[in-house]
């Protein structure tokens, strides 16, 4: 994983609640057996005027110029700014994967689905929680301001806007310092190998029957 | 000090270690895999040059894409018309075989849908952590088991650790107290719950289902409640350990027996909350209050009582207010029309949720004797599993929904995602006993309204919503 850097952004507004992975990412792609390729989907119902399907070249598609990514003042956004409860749905990580590869690096919402929100860690994407009325602001001013930019510090745990205002956000330390770091989970997890053997010793005793041999019947 | 709660005993028995920030590592017993969100797992796993940690925790089935209908079934995975499909299935395949994986593979007699192949095949015990892919994992949490949906590179870490890093959730019960009136059935409760929280209503939280009118459902109604914990938020549902569940399990073929037997069970009776425990949040509900419940929205939490009109979005805040009215523009209604009002062009019984033994059962009932209406395209029951469809069958079920019109297929997700053939045109509406009614969930402009199978099978006979307890 990359380490995830201080960086000023672009942002685009995604104003709306309870947006779910089927529409992040619809299901037609989730028959890749690869972890790329999903940037140009994301949100693939609303970006086009046709219906969409695995293999298509993207750019003989029309676009639906009313999807507020497809205006030329969003391209190139990296910050997506959207409404409660942001990822609901399926625990689908193409999701995380669609907005990555699309250019996204940060998401701010006031909520997010716990799988999405555990999902983005994973693969080096910020999920950013603020209150309510803040994401409110945000939103407005993306949608006046032509070219509203947001600084994302992760280390100081700060947004802040170009005029200066501040927005500070919590975080676990665990996953601040896995993303700063770039750290691989699995290969910190095995550092932990000789505790989850011992572990498994004394589970095994209690309830051996987790343990039964399944390649028998 | 106070008691603990069913939750708090299940991390606690599986927790490895503890770190000072809160996470933890927690040991995971059962890893359910299916061939969508596993390829790129195992290609992780090869690419580092590992080996799963213990490979029979592990069992794979694929569902998402497997074809239902017996014609495309019958040449197995080769059979599968769409490439990526049948490479995505072949993969799965080619995965379990190269690390020695117990795969139900498609034409497998115990392959199915993955929340209703583990348990039906005593794979998920009480008391075990259980993982999958999939986020209506949750399903399994009915039968005592602290289970969840993880993501792909939590599939990968499972497979390589054995273990997830995980945060405790908060506590939630939701109590729901009572009888359910006759029609009125497990599926219908959650809707109710899902409406009263709200979407993102358990969001952080672990929710334990119990009260009378809990522990008064089967272990079938306990797993369609479970199933949809997550479209409530919460990545976890679970239901206490009781006779029930003890006499669920029982004959289960990977269940244990004799003194293992024995031993287990001692310990699955401690599976339940004390009843001084502490909650963070306890939500009561009145289960004689409920009635049969259709969405008629784009959110779970778009659902109201059978007999009840359409809300104005006027009436909302102005959060609400925007959300429903793009909920009326993409399933074409408005507001003030009764539930009945609504015509369906398609039914489906089937899914996660509702594909089990019972469910089947309820739908037959109210089909018994009677015709799909005219104006219904298509009616589709999908088993959840080989072994449902067998047990149906042996119970002479099919013959019921043939004779009505109803086309009886072979266990998959079929149209509750549509990523097989199975699915919606653009602006038809949907009688489904499925999860989730998002935007295109069921096809590009489908229009899908959760119901009940009794409610979705009443609905096919006539043609529109109707309250299947005047039927
Ligand atoms: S039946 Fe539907 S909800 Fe259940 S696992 Fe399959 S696709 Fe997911």
């Amino acid at each position: 994983m990359e380490k995830f850097q201080a960086f000023r952004g672009l942002v685009a507004p995604l104003d709306r609640v309870n947006v779910d992975t089927d529409q992040i990412i619809p299901k037609q792609f989730l028959k890749s057996i690869f972890r790329t390729g999903y940037g140009v989907n994301l949100f693939d119902e609303w970006r086009y005027g046709d219906a969409g399907y695995p293999g298509q070249d993207a750019s003989q598609r029309p676009l639906n110029p009313d999807f507020v990514l497809n205006q030329a003042r969003y391209q190139g956004a990296s910050i997506l700014v959207s409404g409660d409860n942001f990822g609901c749905g399926s625990s689908r990580e193409h999701a995380p994967w669609a907005l990555q590869e699309y250019g996204f690096k940060v998401i701010i919402a006031p909520s997010f689905a716990d799988i999405f929100f555990n999902n983005c860690f994973k693969i080096g994407l910020l999920p950013i929680i603020l209150p309510a009325p803040v994401v409110a602001q945000l939103i407005a001013c993306a949608t006046r301001e032509v070219g509203y930019h947001l600084a994302i510090d992760l280390q100081a745990q700060e947004v802040g806007s170009d005029a200066g205002e501040k927005w500070s956000f919590e975080i676990d330390a665990f996953r601040r310092d896995c993303l700063l770091q770039g750290l691989d989970d699995i290969g910190l997890t095995l550092q932990r190998s000789a505790a989850i053997r011992a572990f498994e010793l004394t589970h095994q005793a209690r309830a051996p029957w987790v343990f039964h041999d399944i390649d028998s019947l | 000090m106070a008691g603990k709660t069913l939750y708090d005993k299940l991390w606690q028995d599986h927790l490895v270690e503890e770190r000072d920030d809160g996470s933890a590592l927690l040991y995971i017993d059962r890893h359910l895999l299916h061939e969508v969100t596993s390829p790129q797992a195992f290609e992780g796993l090869k690419l580092a040059g590992r080996q799963p940690w213990r490979r029979q925790a592990n069992v794979a089935t694929p569902d998402h894409n497997v074809p239902t209908d017996a014609e495309q079934r019958r040449r197995g995975v080769d059979g599968i018309v769409d490439a990526t499909s049948r490479l995505q299935v072949q993969t799965l395949d080619d995965n379990c075989r190269d690390f020695a994986i117990t795969e139900f593979a498609i034409n497998d007699a115990r392959q199915g849908i993955v929340h209703v192949v583990g348990p039906e095949q005593g794979l998920t015990l009480p008391g075990m952590t259980v993982v999958c892919g999939d986020s209506h994992t949750a399903t399994i949490g009915a039968l005592g088991c602290l289970a969840h949906g993880i993501g792909t590179s939590e599939v990968e870490h499972v497979l390589a650790t054995q273990c997830l890093i995980q945060k405790k959730s908060l506590n939630m019960q939701v109590r729901v107290e009572g009888s359910l009136p006759a029609g009125v059935t497990a599926k219908d409760m959650v809707l109710a719950i899902i409406g009263h929280l709200g979407t993102a209503g358990g969001t952080g939280y672990a929710i334990e289902f119990a009260g009378s009118a809990v522990r008064a459902l089967s272990m079938e109604g306990r797993m369609t409640l479970c199933n949809m914990a997550i479209e409530a938020g919460a990545r976890v549902g679970m239901v206490a350990v009781d006779e029930v569940t003890l006499d669920y399990v029982r004959a289960r073929p990977y269940a244990p027996k004799g003194a293992a037997w024995e031993a287990a069970q001692a310990y699955w009776r401690t599976l339940h909350s004390d009843a001084d425990a502490r909650f963070d949040r306890v939500v009561h509900l009145d289960a004689g209050q409920m009635a049969p419940q259709v969405t008629w929205g784009t959110s779970p939490e778009m659902v109201l009582p059978i007999g009840a009109t359409l809300p104005d979005p006027a009436q909302a805040d102005a959060v609400r207010a925007a959300a429903w009215r793009r909920a009326y523009e993409y399933m074409g209604l408005r507001p003030g029309m009764q539930l009945s009002d609504i015509g369906v062009d398609r039914v489906f019984i089937g899914s996660c949720t509702n594909s089990r033994i019972e469910d089947l059962r309820a739908a037959a009932a109210v089909i018994r004797g009677r015709r799909v209406a005219a104006s219904v395209k298509q009616a589709l029951v999908v088993p959840g599993s080989g072994q449902v469809r067998q047990q149906a069958e042996a119970e002479g079920l099919d013959q019921v929904f043939l004779a009505a019109g109803f086309e009886w297929r072979l266990p998959g997700c079929s149209m509750c995602l549509a990523m097989n053939a199975d699915r919606l045109g653009a602006g038809e509406h949907c009688a489904s006993t499925s999860n989730r009614n998002f935007e295109g969930r069921q096809g590009q402009g489908g229009r899908t309204h959760l119901v009940s199978p009794a409610m979705a099978a009443a609905a096919a006979i006539a043609g529109h919503f109707v309250d299947v307890r005047s039927f």
